[in-house]
């Protein structure tokens, strides 16, 4: 009785999340019809694969991607750019898209899937670091060339993988030290949300921001550092801390714009203007943070982009042509202040 | 009241507790830490903080006391919490029932129908079923941030309404809105234990369960009552949470706040057990939760010790909450210097 509860219950959620995985419509609004529909066929061909598989003689570019699941806005952004770049490009590029709920076990059944189909290039954002050890060299027997999209994998498997296409944390770090140097002309006190400890991210970008303010800006000093575990909510409940501990703060770092947007609440709350008495620099380039750079109480953001279709799908032409690529892909992120952000506004979606 | 009866009532001990440490961090930072100060004519300083943020703690504790008195427990509160902010939000912000033109109180009287739906849920596993309390509420617990992603649509809703905002931004008479709320949360459920024979029916339940249906109690109707109970309170927290940062963050809005409900109630001195609890008890150690994270911050911890400090703290708390590490203590006073002891102490 207990077990077939738990059971039908969650397949009704897995089942739900399904649903809502085929439907969610990318935002760009033009084409969004067409796109739900290729989005609605790519995902059936991945549930079916021996059926539908591209096997003859295929000038097209049959590329497999196993994405993550529905994780958050931004990957709901990536997944949304590859299936409307695919759609876009149906004469060259045949896109096999899996979803997989999250789970490492389902990415691995899906890339072998791929492996079955002989697809030529299989793409994946890693869900987790380790155990890719078998299935990438599965793929490596069988020839097929292998992208990492926004993850890496453990050092063990670096010769198994062909490219891996990703954000520079670090240089998203300096370039938000340079946007802070900037505002404060170079003098001031600076406060530090960290993202979760030993996130890669929270790693690369305190290194790449605490780096570029000592050697560029050695007047601006950072007079406490606190996670805020990526988090709105204790982003603002660290920030209210800081305000009681400094009353002299000119800025504030966070290491992504929800913890930034979190902590406007807080200076607001201490009858400090945001943007203004204190300034507010984030990463990610969410959409909330150019609504905040409109409302002039974020100053800026550095984006760390969902929209990697092109360059997965450049890398993945030039391998099937046997043509070599770099091992590390920085993908091209923006730097955006409140200047930008009025025009930028309508182009974000996450 | 005599000394010795004080001493002896349940809330005596937590209370020194969280006196003892909000002196040590008054001390510690050299009066900094009581600094109050009126800002936009409100107060505001950092025990206004731990009022704001400790009042969420509080209000799910009074719903967790109810659950753990019964020798049940709620680990759904968290994903409770994500659901209730994440309908909120999206009613207020206009994305579903558009029809309700983003009212604030119906969007408010919604999450927390939710939440005592979610709570009816916990209570149909448990009373009806016969699922042990952690199991029935596990499934909530993992379903039920899945649930929120549904009404969010995968995204943080994020929300303008000044009106929303000030459930937990707002202030009343100088103090925060949250305090308000918890306080009528709190003298709610006080009526209700202990005006009326509710209270004692559900230590019935935590003692035995048996005999407390022997004894013509209607158990099933009790449990589901109190899992209803708890479901609305974390529906408000959740709101409460959302709230203050204007928006519905489903993945994060509760995680693990379970463990910190159910710690407060424990510090609070409930047996998890089941039998005996204290309303007030709890709220008290809800606030020594909260005083230990500001105080965390307040320090400025370094960010990988933050969690080992937590930790640190609580055990401390745990042991002097300990009858038996107590009277060891007590035993060795008498031979060693009173020095020694009062380091133990500290």
């Amino acid at each position: 009785m207990r077990k077939s509860f738990l059971a039908m219950t969650m397949v009704a959620t897995l089942s739900l999340g399904l649903f809502t995985g085929c439907g969610s419509a990318p935002q760009e609004g033009a084409s969004t019809e067409a796109q739900e529909q290729t989005a609605a066929v790519v995902v059936e061909k991945a549930e079916e694969p021996v059926a539908t598989a591209a096997k003859p003689a295929n000038e097209k570019l049959v590329v497999g991607f196993a994405q993550i699941g529905q994780e958050s806005g931004w990957r709901d952004g990536e997944t949304n750019d590859i299936q409307w770049y695919a759609a876009q490009h149906t004469d060259t590029i045949d896109l096999v898209f899996a979803d997989a709920q999250q789970k490492q076990e389902n990415q691995i059944k899906a890339i072998r899937n791929f492996i079955d189909m002989g697809v030529d290039v299989i793409a994946f954002p890693p869900v987790v670091e380790t155990g890719w050890e078998a299935v990438l060299t599965e793929c490596k027997e069988a020839g097929i060339p292998v992208i990492l999209v926004d993850r890496g994998v453990d050092q063990s498997c670096a010769d198994l993988y062909a490219t891996q296409i990703s954000s520079d944390m670090v240089w998203e770090g300096q370039q938000a030290a340079d946007i802070v140097g900037d505002l404060l002309g170079g003098k001031g006190k600076v406060v530090e949300l960290e993202g979760t400890v030993g996130a890669s991210a929270a790693n690369g970008r305190k290194e790449g921001f605490d780096g570029e303010l000592k050697s560029k800006y050695p007047d601006i000093e950072i007079v406490a550092s606190q996670t805020g575990d990526f988090t709105r909510a204790l982003g603002k409940e660290v920030m209210e801390s800081f305000l009681k501990s400094y009353d002299d703060i000119d800025a504030v770092f966070a290491h992504n714009d929800d913890m930034a947007l979190g902590a406007i609440e807080a200076i607001k709350e201490a009858g400090k203007k945001p943007g203004v008495d204190i300034k507010v620099v984030g990463c990610d380039g969410v959409k909330g943070a150019f609504e905040a750079m409109v409302a002039g109480e974020m100053n800026g953001t550095v984006e760390c982009n969902p929209c990697l279709a092109g360059q997965i799908f450049d890398a993945a032409a030039k391998l099937k042509a046997g043509e070599s690529v770099d091992k590390w892909i920085v993908s091209n992120d923006g730097v955006f202040t409140q200047k930008d952000a009025e025009a930028e506004l309508p182009n974000r979606t996450y | 009241m005599s000394m010795k009866k004080l001493t002896q009532k349940m809330e005596f001990k937590p209370f020194v507790v969280l006196l003892v440490i909000i002196f040590l961090c008054g001390i510690i930072s050299g009066g900094d830490f009581f600094k109050i100060t009126i800002v936009d004519g409100h107060f505001y300083g950092r025990l206004i903080d731990i009022l704001r943020n400790g009042s969420r703690y509080a209000i799910l504790a009074v719903g967790m006391t109810m659950a753990l008195g019964t020798g049940g427990t709620d680990i759904s509160v968290g994903s409770i919490m994500a659901i209730s902010g994440a309908i909120a939000c999206s009613i207020v912000d206009e994305r579903i029932l558009q029809a309700l033109g983003g009212n604030v109180f119906l969007a408010v009287l919604l999450a927390l129908l939710a939440g005592a739906v979610c709570g009816a849920w916990n209570g149909f596993m448990v009373a009806k079923l016969k699922v042990q309390p952690m199991v029935a509420t596990m499934i909530l617990l993992t379903a039920g941030r899945g649930i929120a992603q549904l009404i969010a649509d995968g995204k943080i809703v994020t929300i303008t309404n000044d009106a929303y905002y000030s459930i937990s931004g707002g202030y009343f008479l100088g103090l925060p809105v949250p305090a308000f709320i918890a306080l009528i949360v709190i003298v709610l459920f006080l009526i209700l234990t202990r005006s009326t024979a509710f209270g004692m029916q559900v230590e019935a339940i935590g003692v035995n369960q048996a005999s407390a249906r022997l004894a013509g109690i209607k158990v099933e109707r009790n449990l589901w009552i109190i899992y209803i109970l708890c479901g609305i309170t974390a529906a408000l927290a959740g709101i409460i949470e959302s709230a203050g940062i204007k928006g519905a963050d489903c993945n994060n809005c509760g995680l693990m706040i379970e463990l910190d409900g159910i710690l407060a109630v424990a510090i609070g001195g409930t047996a998890l057990s089941g039998g005996r609890f204290s309303i007030i008890s709890s709220v008290i150690g809800a606030l020594i939760v909260q005083t230990i994270s500001t105080t965390i911050y307040a320090f400025g911890v370094a960010p990988e010790l933050t969690r080992v400090a937590k930790a640190v703290i609580v055990i401390i708390v745990c042991l002097i909450q300990s009858k038996p590490f107590m009277d060891r203590v007590k035993s060795l006073m008498p031979k060693t210097a009173k020095v020694e002891a009062q380091e133990v102490h500290a």
